[in-house]
């Protein structure tokens, strides 16, 4: 019993120093990154949120149908929707479309919930992460590019 | 065949008897060998100030210092330069001349035990007859120190920490010295020199059976709870005492504790080396007398220091591995495990000691 205890606990003991004697011993394990001169090779996880992106595809479209979803759910006001009407050419009537979305990379805490909130697919959290800059200004972005219009077939 | 050191030091001693009196001579001999050992001392912190943040990066899956120098080389001594140039503030609650003088006892008392450990054949620098037995007092005295600044700082965090590595340092003492006794037993004295000179002809941790094993196991759990080194690190205690008795220490004096803590490290492996592994003693095997002569082509110091090292590396490798103990697991281990054992394996080797049953 008492003697046990004392194999037990050595055995133990060895299990532990087995692994980390593996990997004092196995450096190709190492998952250290050497980040200034490794930026072109670098990896980077899916799960990584570096900042808010809205995705355009190549004819300049993207699939926010300003719906205020994302401004509703973030917490903290970094998002805010400008929008305005436009005449759709086909049936005349008057639509919602976005004029500006404003994202304020600086307040943002990168809690996911807009990506989480938005119905279309629109936002997605893009791997970028070298935000910092000497003036608060550029922090303030405007997702949209220019004119940008709303993919067909999202609504 | 081994290159003998008293040959170097008595053509000193000689050389300098030529040109003055034999007390100026003494009085030059012990600032050659102060300088040494304070030599000694500071490439031992530097180079395990490195050597700890390497493995330990190692063994976590990093890469450790790696940008100032040459794999990061200079890092520690960059580290002491910082350390130099800092602030030393004394609080004003506190006992300004007890505060002050703690880092030097603790210190001090980190360099008088390096003092009868045999670094190789004829280099030692007291082979006091005694010498185990006076390793042992001297560490005591550190206790001292560590309470002293404990207290003089004033602040809770330090009395805790202070108090636990009394408690701990006390207690740890009891299985370090019995298993230090067991090589004494077979060794027949307590000078370092003779205990060195009775492994010529094998290593207690083989000559000595399974006793001596277990009984190295123990020194080895016992030098790092002394040592106050995780998972012993109650004195410390980085996540409830901020850093124990030197929380209030900064810049050099905090350099003192913190390369005290290495020159502790170094001496108790030293002592593990020397009374377990067989100190400078080249590795020999029974009657191969090819192997043992190839061996003996290796200079003793570097017997000394790669047994040294790697003893320290086996206590870097428990850091890194095991998780803190409680207080209150910590007086287990000793009191319920540690010392049982190491009385009854203590009766076992008085045992074989008298029926004659080592080699």
């Amino acid at each position: 019993m008492y003697i046990g205890t004392i194999l037990r606990a050595l055995n133990s003991l060895r299990k532990g120093m087995k692994m980390t004697g593996y990997y004092f011993t196995h450096h190709k394990e190492i998952v250290t990154q050497q980040y200034p001169e490794n930026r072109k090779e670098m990896f980077i996880g899916d799960r990584f949120r570096g900042e808010v992106v809205l995705t355009h595809d190549e004819n300049n479209e993207h699939r926010c149908t300003g719906c205020s979803a994302c401004e509703i759910a973030c917490p903290n006001g970094t998002i805010r929707i400008l929008s305005k009407f436009e005449i759709d050419p086909e049936t005349q009537k008057k639509k919602k479309a976005i004029d500006q979305f404003v994202y304020h990379l600086g307040m943002c805490t990168f809690c996911n919930l807009c990506i989480v909130a938005c119905p279309t697919d629109a936002i997605v959290m893009g791997k970028d992460f070298e935000h910092s800059t000497y003036d608060r200004k550029p922090l303030t972005k405007i997702l949209n590019k220019p004119d940008s219009k709303l993919m067909k077939g999202v609504e | 065949m081994l290159y003998d050191f008293s040959i170097l030091t008595s053509k000193i001693h000689e050389s300098l008897l030529a040109h003055c009196s034999p007390f100026w001579a003494m009085m030059l001999e012990f600032v050659i060998v102060g300088t040494c050992v304070i030599g000694l001392c500071v490439f031992l912190g530097v180079s395990f100030v490195y050597m700890e943040r390497k493995v330990a990066a190692f063994m976590q899956i990093r890469l450790g210092p790696n940008r100032v120098g040459p794999k990061g080389l200079l890092q520690a001594i960059a580290d002491v330069m910082k350390l130099l140039l800092k602030e030393g503030i004394t609080p004003q609650a506190s006992d300004k001349f007890l505060f002050n003088l703690a880092p030097f006892i603790v210190m001090i008392v980190a360099m008088l035990a390096l003092a009868p450990i045999p670094f190789a054949l004829g280099l030692q620098m007291y082979d006091i007859n005694i010498g185990i037995f006076y390793i042992s007092a001297v560490s005591s005295i550190s206790v001292i120190g560590i309470l002293m600044a404990g207290w003089a700082s004033n602040s809770k965090y330090s009395l805790l920490g202070a108090m636990r590595s009394g408690a701990q340092i006390v207690s740890y003492e009891l299985s370090a010295g019995l298993s230090v006794i067991i090589v004494v037993a077979l060794a027949g004295s307590m000078s370092l020199g003779d205990i060195v000179e009775s492994q010529r002809t094998g290593w207690w941790i083989f000559k000595g059976h399974i006793p001596a094993i277990i009984a190295f196991v123990i020194f080895i759990i016992a030098g790092t709870a002394e040592l106050n080194r995780a998972p012993f690190d109650m004195a410390e205690a980085e996540s409830e005492l901020t850093a124990g008795f030197h929380t209030e220490y900064t810049g050099m004096r905090f350099a003192m504790f913190f390369l005290a803590e290495y020159v502790n490290m170094f001496t108790v492996c030293a002592i593990g080396a020397t009374l377990f592994l067989g100190g400078w003693m080249p590795f020999h095997v029974g009657h191969l007398e090819g192997f043992n002569h190839i061996m003996d082509f290796i200079p003793p110091v570097i017997w000394f220091f790669g047994k040294t090292f790697f003893l320290i590396f086996v206590i870097m490798w428990f850091r890194w591995t095991f998780p803190r103990l409680r207080i209150d697991q910590l007086l287990t281990l000793e009191w319920k495990y540690l010392m049982p054992v190491s009385l009854v394996n203590m009766i076992l080797v008085a045992l074989i000691v008298i029926m004659g049953w080592h080699f």
